[in-house]
């Protein structure tokens, strides 16, 4: 095969001149979303590191960088080698960084000149005195042109940098930034672990890291990160290569670690954190479920809140002395025989009429039963046995003998979550190389073929629903043990959604993935109703959640975590391509077309 | 297998439930003291014949609304064959850009100086701005995955809805926004053929039915309508054939967008109240109504809708009531989504049939 380079620009002036225009054009019109969003006014509260840098203006500043880093990237067509990067592509990043730097500059004289606060609800003099560094327009103006510029020709530059050098800032980078945004998590440990002097060394009394603490804390990462340089890949590789009894004492070895580190490490973590690893807990519980649906038997369930509904009511009703109708006060855990027995009547009854249905009505139609029983729990009809709007409250915590769980002792509710996700764990991975997971893998890619091989399909498709059901319900029961009280609005068509985002920007079909997920969007971001790390972004985690499910689907929608087979199939045509582009070497290496599917990237 | 017998049980119970709704209804509108109104219902007033014409006609003013939001869905989904669920937010779009301009022509007095030039250019708005978010849902989102499996852009299509309501959220505001009221020329109380109708009702079913005219002639009458047929049929053919596919895609999409900040408007004017959420709701029932009319068959969208906003109006009062269920007008929404399931075990391929290209009829 004859190979092409690309051709080299004759100067750096020679750019692809709409190219630079339209992507400035986009990083001015998504600087300007940010600020009308109302986004860095109000996250300007939150301090990274003190003194010189806010959530607020961070939400800005990415933004020239990350779209300076895309716009210069070079477009390599199959079969034509790259050219080499230079001066050429910083220029790129730096007009495109001024025009969006421009389009703020416009946004502030528009601020000031005119007042559209009338439909624009963050026009206020805030965003004014925000842009302009309290220091004047003209002042403000310039200062983000060149600010854009410089940020624009920053994120060109990654593709230039040698590779260590790349390597050693982004981990800087995002190891200051996950440590900023773990603050509280690093507090309630060092006060667990007695190492106030740990804490009082890196964070200022207001929040955000110390500007010594930056310093030091980026050139600790920096050595690591030289250090650590392959090593960890290594080591994956070489458990990866393990075999046979070696690898399943490493395995133990390695569970072990995790679980006394499960029990252990919450005894020293403080309240909060507690409450948020008891919600991430709850809503990894709901993931696996869903994961078991969507991600192994391929069928996307939209109203999957309607099971988290039924495990919430049904222990209300069984366990609350204030059941408006029938409240026999049973214990939680022989009320949950019962959430199991109704979730698997709620999973069968809403998917028999649902299975035969093509993939797309069955997302519709499960979503609008979701509705019917939110609908149906919070209607005059169902009023008397249910409470209607009003709820069920005062549900009581659940009497172990030795401890009590209930909500205002999150560490026991983080046991009890533990214990629920542990079984769905277990469960989920049993089943995904059994029979019937095999049998949902199939389906899942063809469901034609896999009837005509033998699989039942209806009663396997049937199986995952109950299944998900009933992992649904028990999250509803401890939530309903938890919060004390179950209202209709804990049930929203939202919460399906989340989970959703939750399955797939963790990796579909992956128990790690979802874990993944849960941990790094219900933590940091927070669930429908609980807050996460950054509670700031109370009021933007809908538009992230919105905005990831896209990028995911647009540019990997196998997930961050994928499952090998899930996104061999995803990607099926690429490899397909690949291996027609690799001619008749398929012949000999019939590797090509089916090795690293974890790995590839786009 | 059990699986069947169980759906021809809720089959026969539906059904059954129906006809004793509607056979107690009747009995109730003879004898409301009857034996069966005493035990299931003992309040029972029945209806008086303008109370039945009245929900008729909210009905069919709000199901000519859901037929003009359902046009997209079906078009798009006779295309490209996936559900746009980001198309109620479409409308939402149109919505909201109706109250904005509205507003502003109320606070320099030009809506009660010129009302017909402000509906005009309120309409004109809304049109630009739900066919600008649609070209660019398309332009963004669904055209890189073309030809990825089936549940992927509907997947996509979620995340550009929730995406959109925020947005919204995010610069508007979470508070509801009122339009302006109408002038009392138009909207005071009409009397047609024996039917008590409010201008504003009556407005609206003359605005569907002219846009859906218009539609008509467009689809079927001009070439660019000849070629969104024929893409719908086979896209590899008709480019084949000369056709730009990507061009009537966005044209697809442009047309459902258009329908959509119609009924946008149509909606603020008539229920006068616009949230960032109003197009959920609205959005799953018009593709409720494409369904129930037959996915990708336009007249069918129109008829599915007409049928699911007259359903969603009387079926309260005429089954659940005389059933004796409380509180039936909470249940609007369930009645909605009842239909649907009903349809898809009766007639999934909807009551005037599909048109589908044949690989997407799988």
């Amino acid at each position: 095969m004859n190979v092409r380079v690309a051709p080299t620009p004759s100067s750096i002036l020679d750019q692809d001149w709409s190219k630079v225009l339209r992507w400035g054009l986009i990083c001015g019109g998504a600087l300007i979303a940010i600020c009308l969003v109302g986004m860095p006014v109000e996250m300007d509260r939150r301090i990274l590191i003190e003194r010189y840098l806010s959530l607020g203006y961070l939400s800005v500043l990415f933004i020239p960088v990350l779209v300076g880093w895309v716009a210069s990237t070079q477009v390599v067509l199959e079969g034509v080698e790259a050219r080499k990067q230079g001066l050429f592509d910083l220029v790129t990043g730096f007009v495109v960084g001024a025009i969006g730097g421009g389009f703020l500059a416009l946004l502030m004289v528009a601020l000031d000149s005119w007042n559209l606060r009338d439909p624009l609800v963050n026009w206020s003099p805030k965003l004014f005195r925000f842009l302009t560094y309290e220091n004047g327009m003209g002042f403000g103006a310039v200062a983000w042109i060149v600010t854009g510029a410089v940020l624009g020709l920053v994120g060109a530059s990654f593709h230039i940098m040698p590779r260590v050098v790349r390597r050693v800032t982004t981990f800087v980078v995002f190891g200051l930034i996950s440590l900023s945004i773990l603050e509280s998590v690093i507090d309630d440990l060092s006060e667990g672990f007695r190492l106030e002097w740990l804490d009082e060394f890196m964070f200022a009394k207001k929040g955000g890291l110390t500007l010594t603490s930056t310093i030091v804390i980026g050139a600790v990462i920096g050595v690591l990160s030289l250090v650590a340089d392959g090593r960890m890949k290594a080591a994956t590789e070489r458990y990866r290569n393990l075999e046979g009894v070696e690898r399943q004492k490493t395995s133990i070895v390695l569970f072990v670690v995790v679980a006394v580190l499960c029990i252990v490490l919450p005894m020293f973590l403080g309240k909060i954190v507690n409450e948020l690893l008891a919600n991430v807990g709850l809503f990894l519980l709901l993931a696996l479920g869903l994961n078991i649906v969507v991600g192994l038997a391929g069928l996307l369930d939209l109203g999957y809140v309607a099971f988290f509904a039924v495990g919430g009511y049904t222990t209300a009703v069984l366990t609350s002395p204030n059941s408006p109708w029938f409240a026999p006060e049973l214990h939680f855990g022989f009320a949950l025989i019962f959430v199991v027995i109704f979730a698997t009547i709620t999973g069968l009854v809403i998917g028999a009429p649902v299975i035969r249905m093509r993939g797309d009505y069955l997302a519709i139609v499960t979503l609008g039963f979701g509705e019917i029983i939110r609908l149906l729990f919070m209607s005059d009809w169902l009023g008397p046995y249910f409470g209607g709007a009003q709820g069920v409250t005062n549900i009581p915590g659940v009497d172990l003998g030795f401890a009590t769980v209930k909500g205002t002792d999150p560490r026991s509710v983080f046991y009890l979550v533990l214990f629920f996700c542990a079984i769905a764990i277990y469960v989920s991975w049993r089943l995904q190389a059994s029979r019937l997971g095999r049998a949902w893998m199939a389906i899942r890619e063809d469901e034609q073929v896999a009837e005509a091989m033998g699989i039942n399909t209806v009663s396997s498709k049937l199986m995952a629903f109950v299944v998900g059901a009933v992992l649904a319900s028990f999250s509803g029961a401890v939530l309903a043990a938890k919060v004390g009280s179950v209202f209709p609005t804990s049930f929203m068509i939202l919460v399906s959604i989340i989970i959703l985002v939750v399955v797939i920007v963790g990796g579909m079909g992956n128990i790690a993935g979802v874990m993944v997920g849960s941990f790094v969007l219900i933590g940091v971001l927070g669930g429908p109703k609980q807050p996460g790390l950054l509670q700031e972004f109370q009021n933007f985690k809908l538009l992230i959640y919105g905005l990831l499910l896209v990028f995911m689907m647009l540019k990997r929608p196998e997930g961050l975590v994928p499952s090998a087979r899930r996104s061999r199939e995803l990607h099926q045509e690429e490899f397909l391509q690949d291996a027609w582009l690799q001619g008749d070497k398929l012949d000999s290496d019939d590797e090509v077309s089916v090795s690293d599917g974890g790995g590839e990237e786009q | 297998m059990a699986v069947d017998r169980f759906l021809t049980f809720i089959r026969v119970f539906l059904v059954t439930m129906i006809v004793v709704g509607v056979l107690a209804f009747i009995w109730q509108q003879i004898d409301a003291d009857n034996v069966f109104a005493r035990w299931r219902n003992p309040n029972a007033r029945g209806l008086t014949g303008d109370q039945f014409k009245g929900l008729l006609i909210s009905g069919l003013s709000q199901g000519s609304m859901y037929g003009l939001i359902a046009l997209g869905y079906s078009m798009v989904y006779g295309v490209l064959g996936f559900i746009n669920f980001a198309h109620g937010e479409v409308f939402m779009v149109g919505a909201m850009t109706g109250f904005i301009a509205s507003d502003k022509f109320q606070a320099n007095g030009m809506w009660e100086e010129n009302f017909v030039l402000c509906l005009a250019l309120i309409v004109l708005m809304a049109i630009f701005f739900s066919t600008f978010t649609a070209v660019v849902m398309e332009r963004v989102a669904y055209r890189p995955l073309r030809n990825s499996p089936r549940l992927i852009p509907l997947i996509t299509s979620i995340g550009v809805s929730f995406f959109v309501q925020n947005l919204v959220l995010g610069l508007f505001g979470p508070s509801s926004k009122s339009y302006p009221r109408l002038p009392e020329w138009l909207a005071k109380q009409r009397s047609i053929l024996t039917f008590e109708i409010a201008g504003t009702r009556l407005m609206v079913l003359v605005v569907a039915a002219v846009s859906m005219a218009v539609l008509w002639y467009v689809v079927e009458r001009t070439k660019t309508g000849r070629a969104m047929r024929a893409v719908a049929e086979d896209k590899e053919i008709a480019s084949l054939m000369g056709i730009d596919v990507n061009r009537t895609i966005v044209t697809t999409f442009a047309v459902g967008g258009a329908m959509a900040g119609v009924g946008g408007i149509l909606w603020g004017l008539m229920f006068r109240s616009v949230t960032h959420m109003t197009g959920f709701l609205p959005g799953v029932k018009a593709f409720t109504s494409a369904v129930v009319g037959g996915i990708g068959n336009m007249g069918g969208a129109m008829a599915g809708g007409i049928s699911l906003g007259s359903a969603e109006s009387i079926a309260p009062m005429l089954i659940l009531e005389p059933l004796g269920v409380p509180g039936v007008s909470q249940l609007k929404d369930a009645v909605a989504f009842t239909v649907l399931v009903l349809v898809l075990l009766f007639k999934p391929s909807g009551l005037f049939g599909e048109r589908l290209s044949s690989e997407d009829r799988a």
